[in-house]
């Protein structure tokens, strides 16, 4: 036996189901296909200047006195501080949609005050709503479907109030098109509204260097540029990891943050996998780079995410981008990042992920020329000097997606159906991140941490 | 090992899965959980972490016995003693 665990993919649920498992005296290898750690939330360096991928905000953000929520809990169990991930909370957010906008902070009371105000009528649904939300258990490991939409129809009766709250949070981890499950909506809502946003002032590069030093100090192994070729599997067990290249890993258990139909391609034997389980959601993001603040230049919300009618779709669209709804990103309106040499300004819109994977090299340039134009068009709505203030930009697709993390489709959220137990069809195969159902950068830690608790951990 | 030393071990323990719990002015006979607020996680990392210093294993059906610093001492006491004397 080479290691007790082999953990496919270093990003942040395979990082966090390493540092436990290596804490707790594993042998543990985590296989990497890529040079960079992080997968769907990683960081690069080009021309002189950081990126974030995948960050916009830190979700579940709490103070310190609370103990009990997502974020604390997970600082606990990796046996990290507050310090190591240097959290700074944002000041506020909107969600825009025609005539009408929401402000949200870190309170929920903001919010409710300001639905209060903007929709008389529905101040006490909506208190009634967060009550319910408050109330529900999103703890029970497989419940029944239940729908979104209709749920939330049961408790508000302004159409564009509920396509309102739908849209951060479909944005911010729904798999799913037109609806989403209500357990992964309570657990956004409460990510986003009753928790909130903050960021580090290095960005997500801080979390992740933290990650891997922990690990590592806990003796983890860590393999860059691995990339799984196949799993090979006897009795219903994987017997061994074969990577490119020919060799072969043998280990007890294998978890696997690949994604469930990523994780399925692997195995010659594997069942069936229905269409409806290959996810399809995935996004452009345009990031331009300024040389003045943006609330320096008027515009001081963290994050925006704006729709431009009543109604909000969010699916995958006929064209390569859908620009009728987005979520405008500026990093340096946190608290304490006032001192960031430029600004940053990031949009991010549906995509249609077969227009991008499938266009030629002269049709994806053309593509991204076109559609920087349409971004500084948009742009201007938030920060109307930006020609002015322009540097340059980059732009990832659902193309780069698929080429850094392997998704298919470059979908981010992954398979629209959540396998939350992180069981497959072998014995000591799991899944953990994306599509075992919790999202977002701490959702994605903790997905780890319950995973290796549950099925190594406790097991022993 | 004397009863004071296993509960000091424990508090160190809890000092380390829960670094934000106040642990100074615990009582001997009342729940942990109660007065720490203490999850299932943490509580499974207080076994976790007994058994990756002192290599004692508690099974499952067992974990009642670690619910005061009392009952610690009680039942961890053999285990320890059996530990240091191997």
């Amino acid at each position: 036996m080479d290691y007790d665990v082999i953990i496919i993919g270093a990003g942040m649920s395979g990082l966090a189901a390493g540092i436990r498992l290596a804490y707790f005296g594993q042998r543990v290898c985590i296989l990497e296909k890529h040079y960079a750690f992080g997968g769907l939330n990683s960081y690069y360096r080009l021309d002189g200047r950081d990126y974030d991928v995948g960050l916009h905000a830190v979700t579940n953000f709490v103070g310190p006195g609370v103990r009990d929520t997502p974020l604390p809990k997970l600082l606990r169990q990796l046996r990290l501080s507050r310090d190591d991930f240097d959290l700074q909370p944002q000041r506020y957010s909107e969600i825009r949609f025609p005539g009408v906008s929401l402000r949200f902070t870190n309170d929920l009371n903001d919010l409710i005050a300001d639905v209060a105000e903007k929709f008389p009528g529905e101040a006490d649904h909506f208190r009634r709503l967060c009550t319910f939300i408050r109330d529900y258990d999103d703890t029970v490991l497989l419940p029944p479907y239940r729908s979104t939409r209709e749920t939330l129809k049961g408790f508000l009766h302004e159409p564009m109030l509920v396509e309102m709250l739908l849209c951060p949070i479909m944005y911010y981890g729904s798999a799913e098109e037109h609806d989403m499950d209500l357990l992964q909506f309570v657990i956004i809502f409460k990510s986003l509204f009753c928790e909130g946003f903050a960021r580090p002032r290095d960005g997500v590069r801080k979390i992740i260097k933290a990650l891997v030093r922990k690990y590592r100090s806990c003796g983890g192994e860590l393999r860059m540029q691995s990339s799984v070729a196949r799993l090979d599997v006897a009795d219903d067990r994987v017997k061994s990891v074969i990577i490119d290249g020919g060799e072969s890993l043998i280990a007890s258990t294998v978890l696997s943050s690949a994604g469930y139909v990523e994780t399925m391609r692997f195995c010659a034997d594997a069942p069936p996998i229905p269409t409806q389980d290959v996810g399809r959601v995935s996004f452009v993001e345009t990031i331009a780079v300024l040389d003045a603040l943006p609330q320096r230049l008027g515009h001081e919300a963290a994050i925006v995410f704006f729709n431009d009618s009543e109604t909000f779709t969010y699916a995958m669209p006929e064209c390569p981008v859908d620009m009728r709804s987005g979520v405008v990103c500026c990093p340096s309106n946190y608290e304490g990042h006032d001192d960031m040499p430029e600004g940053f300004l990031r949009m991010t819109w549906l995509a249609n992920s077969d227009a991008w994977m499938e266009a030629d090299e002269g049709t994806y340039r053309q593509y991204k020329d076109d559609y920087l134009t349409a971004f500084k068009a948009q742009a201007r709505r938030y920060v109307p000097t930006i020609d002015d203030h322009f540097i340059t930009s980059d732009m990832f697709t659902p193309r780069t997606i698929h080429r850094y993390t392997s998704r298919i489709n470059g979908a981010v959220y992954g398979s629209p159906r959540k396998r939350r137990d992180g069981r497959t069809h072998l014995k000591n195969l799991f899944l953990c991140g994306t599509d075992q159902g919790y999202l977002g950068i701490i959702g994605a830690l903790l997905s780890g941490i319950t995973i290796a608790n549950m099925h190594v951990l406790a097991e022993e | 090992m004397g009863d004071q030393r296993i509960k000091d071990i424990i508090l160190d323990i809890i000092a380390v899965v829960a670094p934000d719990a106040e642990v100074s002015n615990v009582k001997s006979d009342v729940r942990l959980r109660d007065q720490l607020d203490l999850d299932s996680m943490d509580f499974l990392d207080i076994v976790m972490e007994l058994r990756k210093r002192y290599k004692i294993e508690i099974p499952k059906e067992e974990y009642p016995e670690l619910a005061t610093l009392d009952s610690c001492a009680a039942y961890l006491g053999p285990k320890l003693a059996a530990v240091t004397a191997a």
